[in-house]
């Protein structure tokens, strides 16, 4: 039954569609609550494609139609997409900053005939559950792989790897473990920390008495990146020599005013710094920066809502508003372009962006405030995540 | 044996800044007896003040952190005189009700006016970098924390048990009537514990905020932390929420340090267990 009305009305926005009119994009992610800052970013990143490069495509105007799911709510994210594909007739289903939301939308591409282009959810499977899935962000095993270079790199070859204890976390730890074991260094041990931990002291305490010279660590961005980094310097962790290696969650640029001090000299591995030196970037930051009010709220989901959208509206190009999602995700397979983030194109295989990854270092600017200074470039980076799951 | 000692001092470190943010909600709940899950909300308004005062005024930490209690607590006048006033004496979910409304308010103002970022309070230099113990180093804040934490214990335990003030509060939260009947101002003395409270929980969160950093949902994020101390310490007891305090911050840090897998299983396993053995709290007074 629920296939037939999807099926009829799909069918009836594909024949609304042909008169070229309208385009509805629908955008789902956390508008609200804890996490609002990563859909305030969302927004910006695509406020601010749309006023750089005109919200039509060809003759079709483009209309974005936001849903709001405050926290990881795999249900809620459901049934709004298939109200966004029932109800409003959107031809493109795109955002999702976590990834059982965007692994709950998956079943509904095919029967509804929309792509999915995901901006952030950054596990490695959501591409293998359906064909229609393409992804403009990143994955931790994308992000965490180099940084276990860079570590052998400064002459540390025991490490002790400490994450939060939920999916991101445990395939950063995966990612790094692998890396770094093929570059012929040790895991001394691998520590899983609760999500909701306050008082780092003790895994501080652990880090030091494992005997381990460097530490890679993995948390979501956020409050809790504070009381880390803040617990590695009181416990005086760098001042034993024990280096810190991280993906660039740990030192997002929004909470960077909050770390301040204490995360100066901090070495990540991250696709994107809002700190790029490129024209692209440039331009993307100033209307970014415009369109989230405050510059210094500007982080990586943006990036990847501006990419997102590029993707989006070469899709609405090449089928000339048509809605069939196959002939659209074919379309962008093996596109490459110059993002803000540098140079980026799509894996024909994987769906997903293959992109550099910067080893970035905390620095002080002029005016005092701090910023992700790019120092070294690992250049087409794939996702090696995906060859872990075969 | 050094491992031991290193948890017993995160822990007591731990233990201490809890029990500065949960004393305060301790004594609404149980000398007021309301249950006010407002109470984090007031100590991030602590916190954002005192943030805004030191590091956007570039006022000292010392003056932060009283223009932060001195301010939460004129913010919470209205409020009580408005809305808690009503509900003294009320069923406990009209209460539950109530002040989970106000504390939606306020995180939703918070969210406006501050924005969504971490806001961090400045350490004066004295209180900056760490202090060698021999056998390891812990951070100096904390040892001001666990000052604070001491001082606060003292004071209130003193104010509640030797002054006739404390005498007076007693006795409007067995018999407000009767106490009402033999002269004492009820309303006033409920409004000043009220005062009170609302100070110890700006204190708590201009203290904390090392630990629990200020964001727009800090009045949430911890509520449940600081409602299972004084469930398990005995809601209006002082020295039950330092003993709980202790025991729980003991607990959390052992198992972070030896087990972190398993998360805060042994937390609250043995918040469980304490509230079976004893369901009033460690020291809660019978009704």
């Amino acid at each position: 039954m629920k296939r037939t009305i999807l099926a009829a009305l799909a069918a009836l926005a594909m024949s609304g569609a042909a008169e070229a009119d309208t385009i509805k994009v629908g955008v789902i992610g956390p508008f609200s609550g804890p996490f609002a800052l990563q859909g305030k970013n969302f927004k910006a990143g695509i406020d601010a494609y749309m006023a750089l490069n005109g919200s039509k495509v060809g003759d079709d105007d483009i209309e974005v139609i936001y849903r709001d799911v405050p926290q990881a709510d795999p249900a809620q994210s459901k049934a709004l997409a298939q109200e966004l594909v029932v109800k409003e007739g959107v031809q493109y289903l795109a955002g999702f900053y976590f990834t059982p939301d965007a692994m709950a939308v998956t079943p509904l591409l095919e029967q509804g005939n929309v792509p999915l282009v995901i901006m952030n959810a950054a596990t490695s499977a959501i591409v293998t559950k359906s064909p229609l899935v393409v992804r403009t962000s990143f994955t931790l095993w994308q992000t965490s792989t180099p940084i276990a270079k860079v570590a052998k790199d400064a002459g540390v070859s025991k490490v002790i790897s400490v994450v939060s204890d939920y999916g991101p976390g445990v395939d950063a730890e995966n990612a790094f473990k692998k890396a770094y074991e093929a570059v012929g260094g040790e895991i001394v041990e691998a520590v899983r920390m609760p999500l909701a931990t306050n008082d780092f002291s003790p895994i501080m305490q652990r880090i030091k008495d494992s005997g381990a010279e460097g530490v890679f660590a993995f948390l979501p961005s956020g409050p809790t990146t504070l009381g880390f980094v803040k617990a590695y310097n009181e416990n005086r962790l760098k001042d034993a020599g024990i280096k810190l290696f991280a993906p660039g969650d740990l030192t997002q640029e929004s909470d960077l005013p909050a770390l301040g001090e204490a995360a100066l000299g901090l070495q990540t591995t991250f696709h994107y710094a809002v700190s790029h030196d490129s024209p692209e970037n440039k331009a993307f930051v100033e209307a970014a920066g415009k369109a989230i009010g405050n510059p210094a709220e500007l982080s990586f989901p943006a990036v990847g809502a501006y990419d997102g959208m590029h993707v989006i509206y070469k899709m609405i190009e090449e089928t000339g508003g048509e809605q069939d999602a196959q002939k659209a995700v074919d379309a962008v397979k093996g596109l490459s372009w110059t993002s803000p983030r540098g140079p980026v194109s799509i894996d024909p295989e994987s769906r997903h962006i293959t992109q550099n990854i910067y080893l970035r270092e905390v620095a002080k600017a002029e005016d005092g405030s701090y910023y992700n200074k790019e120092i070294q470039t690992f250049e087409k980076q794939g996702d090696p995540g995906l060859a872990a799951l075969k | 044996m050094q491992t031991v000692f290193s948890i017993a001092v995160d822990a007591l470190a731990y233990g201490m800044v809890l029990f500065v943010i949960s004393i305060g909600l301790s004594v609404t709940m149980g000398l007021m007896r309301v249950v006010n899950l407002a109470h984090g909300a007031f100590a991030m308004i602590g916190g954002y003040i005192a943030s805004y005062a030191a590091r956007d005024m570039g006022l000292g930490y010392g003056i932060a952190l009283m223009i932060a209690v001195f301010g939460t607590i004129l913010i919470a006048i209205p409020i009580e005189r408005l809305l808690y006033r009503r509900i003294y004496g009320a069923p406990e979910l009209t209460q539950v009700l109530m002040t989970i409304g106000i504390t939606f308010c306020i995180i939703g103002i918070a969210n406006y006016v501050f924005g969504p970022t971490l806001k961090t309070i400045p350490l004066p230099t004295g209180l900056q970098g760490s202090v060698d113990l021999g056998f390891r180093s812990i951070a100096t804040h904390r040892l001001f924390a666990i000052l604070c934490g001491l001082a606060v214990a003292a004071v209130l335990w003193y104010a509640i048990e030797k002054t006739a003030f404390g005498v007076k509060l007693r006795a409007a939260v067995d018999n407000a009537a009767m106490a009402a009947a033999l002269g004492v101002r009820t309303e006033i003395v409920y409004a000043v514990s009220f005062a009170v409270a609302v100070g110890l929980a700006a204190l708590g969160g201009v203290v904390g905020a090392e630990l629990l950093p200020v964001e727009p949902y800090y009045a949430l994020r911890y509520m449940v932390t600081f409602l299972v101390v004084v469930s398990v310490g005995g809601a209006g007891s002082i020295p039950g929420a330092l003993v709980a305090c202790l025991l729980l911050g003991g607990i959390d840090t052992a198992g972070r340090y030896l087990v972190p897998e398993f998360g805060e299983f042994f937390f609250y396993l043995a918040v469980i267990a304490i509230v079976c053995v004893f369901p009033r709290g460690l020291a809660g007074r019978t009704r």
